[in-house]
């Protein structure tokens, strides 16, 4: 990416001043690494009680896997609670516009030396490709995964019913199957982060805070009246 | 007699009067004033009757029954409600399947049978005399034994060939009792006057030596439960919670809960508290059915297994644990083997209290040991059927001498474990049906101990039972159930949960359940192959941009 303050954005419409913005609040980022860290755990867990592997005993195992999986269904909740409240859900609607672009730029433009067509607004903070892929993540993988989890930790409640055993065994694969769509996710995800600028260079604003995104004149002008914190001088 | 208490007052009392106090000082071992002594040294009995001051008892018995009548002039109604008990009648219709079963009726792989080896047999019965097993035991009250159970002397026990019979003075040289000591006379005036409640040494008489030895048959039960440490019998140990059988075996009008024909596996009676009194033997009689407090992730979801597996079956590691081992093979088609005319024995197995035990006798044939036996894990829902002398068997296959009821589906049903015993054992070749043996008979030309011939003893046993047999037979193998529910172990000593939550864990063989941690499913193998083909497409893709790079056609990879 060249820093020029002039650069199109995707669909070639209004140029505005590339800043540096806090797109990611706190919160944000809290929810994001904590998240992450869950999932690492609920996987290597996860993995022990399937049979994966032995560092663990499966008590502890339970354990673990049992309370991280409630924790991170709490940290979910008020994480969907700060989506609503802050309108930071909108980041996640899908548009279909630039994603051909940058569906075409991941099958072709990457091994050409093209640069990534797309460019972070402040509004907008994920590519066409991205969004689409997070929010599947959020309505299709997230929900089965913790509906099933819920069942399969609940099986206390429903075991007498007929079958039950058969019917834990497909809650179970289906569990088991959402979690490694989950990690074939995770891998894809990290994957991409070493695209474009570098790995570390994706990882810093998820760290920070900070990230050099497009400001509209009015969002500049907004920002430098009410809330200056949340610009910084652009380090060169 | 050792001075405390109110008996160290009145002498310290007395030795302050007597201006002698250097003889308290020194007086460990001495003698006090008759009304101090008594009231110092004799504790309040538990029981409002001391035996050994019944006139009746004070008497010169010659044998049981004399024993068992002066027992009856006080306490009336006991034989007969010992009469109505399956102690008493070793015959008991299943009420499921309206099997008739009892020891008067089964067969098991162990001895076989007790019709045509009476004498030997009902050395464990619990009267005297019952010779015929083909009519019911006598009627008689006087011949209950009263004693066997309720003996507190320690000396008094059954010869083990003398139909329930003690041995009494003269004894006969080189008999055994049934517990497989060395024969003394027994006192029965003193074991008269020492009764009481039952003992574990009472119970573990007979049921500690079922199937010929210490824990041969169950494998639970063993001498080891007379003295356990905690590791051994969490309920038994003096260190634990010290019960006696009876704790658990309540008894009513002298008939015991619990049951090898119908037990409960689970609580018939969920109504009533835990632990309040109750006529079954259950763990949940006294635990309840939510045994681990709720103060845990794993608790709470071991909460959650109860309905499905017994408590035993967590909390039994193992069997034939403290020391004492039991039979698990035994293989009757190798009995009989002779060595210049002379029976041949051999001590193979060496067990953890350094006893030798028999590994073959020309009597018994081969036996194979095992201690610390990690049990035969299987459904059950109390019901037990047996095979009979009446069952068509397929020889061609293992033939359970008894059949384990109980599947996955029925909620009164849970996952048991068991003693599985393999045998060999005699069937009659043209009916497919597992015969009687006559073993027993020092005197006789057909008993098969004294005389080694299968063709004899066999025809010997079917006709004494009335039983159709057509004269060739064979060795069929075999397994028999023993439900394992004694020598809880201490909670640490539990199965983890891998022993089962895993690849070919303990209950790969049971079927009818999901086992989390036993391998991946399908939803497992599909979700491995999403994941590798991700990180194929991630290298594929990964690699392609490096070699156009490497080749200066870019991979957007610059600062």
């Amino acid at each position: 990416m060249t820093d020029t303050a002039t650069t199109p954005t995707p669909d070639g419409s209004a140029k505005g001043n590339i800043r540096c913005v806090l797109v990611y609040p706190a919160f944000n980022r809290i929810w994001h690494w904590s998240q992450a860290g869950s999932i690492f755990l609920l996987m290597f867990t996860g993995a022990r009680l399937m049979g994966m592997h032995q560092i663990l005993s499966f008590e502890t195992a339970v354990t673990v896997h049992t309370l991280t999986a409630l924790a991170l269904l709490l940290l979910w909740l008020f994480a969907t609670f700060w989506l609503f409240t802050t309108e930071a859900w909108k980041q996640f609607i899908p548009k279909t516009e630039g994603l051909f672009r940058v569906m075409r730029f991941y099958a072709w433009g990457v091994f050409h030396g093209e640069e990534h067509p797309y460019r972070k607004s402040y509004k907008r903070r994920h590519n066409p490709l991205q969004a689409l892929a997070y929010l599947a993540v959020k309505i299709a993988l997230f929900p089965a995964i913790w509906v099933s989890g819920l069942i399969y930790l609940g099986y206390g409640l429903w075991d007498d019913l007929d079958n039950a055993s058969f019917l834990l065994q497909i809650v179970a694969n289906i569990h088991i199957l959402s979690a490694f769509s989950i990690a074939a996710f995770v891998v894809v995800h990290t994957y991409l982060l070493t695209i474009g600028h570098g790995f570390l260079h994706h990882i810093r604003p998820m760290i920070f805070g900070f990230e050099k995104v497009e400001l509209t004149a009015e969002e500049e002008a907004y920002f430098m009246a009410d809330m200056p914190e949340r610009l910084r001088t652009p380090r060169h | 007699m050792r001075i405390r208490g109110m008996g160290v007052a009145a002498l310290v009392s007395a030795a302050i009067l007597w201006g002698g106090a250097g003889w308290a000082q020194s007086g460990e071992e001495t003698t006090v004033p008759a009304a101090a002594a008594t009231s110092a040294s004799t504790a309040i009995s538990k029981s409002t009757a001391d035996h050994s001051k019944f006139e009746i008892l004070k008497q010169n018995f010659k044998s049981g029954p004399e024993v068992t009548a002066a027992c009856l002039s006080c306490h009336t109604e006991a034989s007969n409600q010992v009469m109505h008990s399956i102690h008493w009648k070793w015959d008991y219709e299943q009420p499921e399947t309206g099997q008739r079963l009892g020891k008067a009726h089964t067969i098991n792989s162990f001895c076989g049978n007790v019709a045509s080896n009476e004498t030997r047999c009902t050395s464990c019965h619990a009267g005297y005399g019952w010779t015929d097993v083909r009519q019911p035991a006598p009627a008689d009250p006087a011949r209950v034994d009263c004693l066997v159970c309720h003996d507190k002397s320690g000396q008094y026990t059954k010869q083990d060939n003398l139909a329930g019979n003690p041995p009494l003075d003269p004894v006969t040289p080189g008999a055994k009792t049934i517990t497989g000591a060395d024969v003394r006379p027994v006192n029965l005036s003193q074991a008269a006057q020492s009764v009481g409640a039952p003992g574990r040494e009472n119970c573990g008489s007979c049921h500690f030596n079922g199937g010929g030895g210490d824990n041969v048959k169950h494998g639970d039960l063993s001498s080891a439960l007379i003295h356990p440490d905690l590791a051994t019998d969490v309920h038994m140990s003096a260190d634990g919670a010290n019960f006696t059988c009876e704790s658990c075996h309540v008894s009513d009008k002298h008939v015991f809960a619990g049951s090898r024909y119908a037990t409960n596996v689970t609580n018939p009676h969920p109504d009533i508290a835990p632990g309040a009194a109750r006529d079954v033997a259950s763990c949940t009689s006294c635990h309840g059915e939510k045994p681990h407090p709720d103060t845990s992730v794993s608790h709470i979801k071991l909460n959650d297994h109860t309905d499905t597996i017994a408590c035993q079956t967590c909390h039994i590691p193992s069997f034939a644990r403290g020391g004492v081992a039991t039979k698990t093979s035994w293989d009757w088609s190798t009995a009989g083997r002779l060595d210049n005319g002379k029976p041949i024995s051999m001590e193979g197995y060496t067990q953890g209290n350094g006893k030798h035990l028999h590994t073959y006798l020309s009597t018994k044939g081969d036996f194979e040991w095992g201690e610390n036996v990690v049990p035969y894990y299987a459904w059950f829902d109390g019901q037990v059927e047996y095979t009979n002398t009446d069952h068509t068997i397929d020889p061609s296959k293992t033939v359970d001498i008894n059949i384990i009821h109980g599947n996955s589906e029925d909620p009164k049903s849970r996952i048991f474990p068991f003693k599985r015993m393999e045998g060999r054992q005699a069937y009659d070749t043209e009916m497919n049906r597992l015969v009687m043996s006559n073993v027993y008979g020092p005197t006789t030309d057909t008993a098969f101990w004294t005389n080694f011939d299968w063709t004899k003893s066999i025809k010997a046993a079917m006709d004494y039972a009335g039983l159709e047999y057509s004269g060739k037979f064979d060795f069929v193998d075999t397994h028999m159930y023993w439900p394992i529910t004694h020598m809880v172990a201490p909670a640490k000593d539990a199965l983890s949960c891998q022993e089962c939550h895993s690849q070919n864990g303990r209950l790969a063989n049971v079927a009818g359940i999901y086992m989390p941690g036993s391998g991946p499913g399908i939803g497992g193998k599909l979700g491995m192959v999403m994941v590798a083909l991700a990180l194929l497409g991630a290298l594929g893709h990964g690699g392609l941009r490096l070699m156009r790079r490497a080749r200066g056609n870019g991979g957007a990879h610059h600062d």
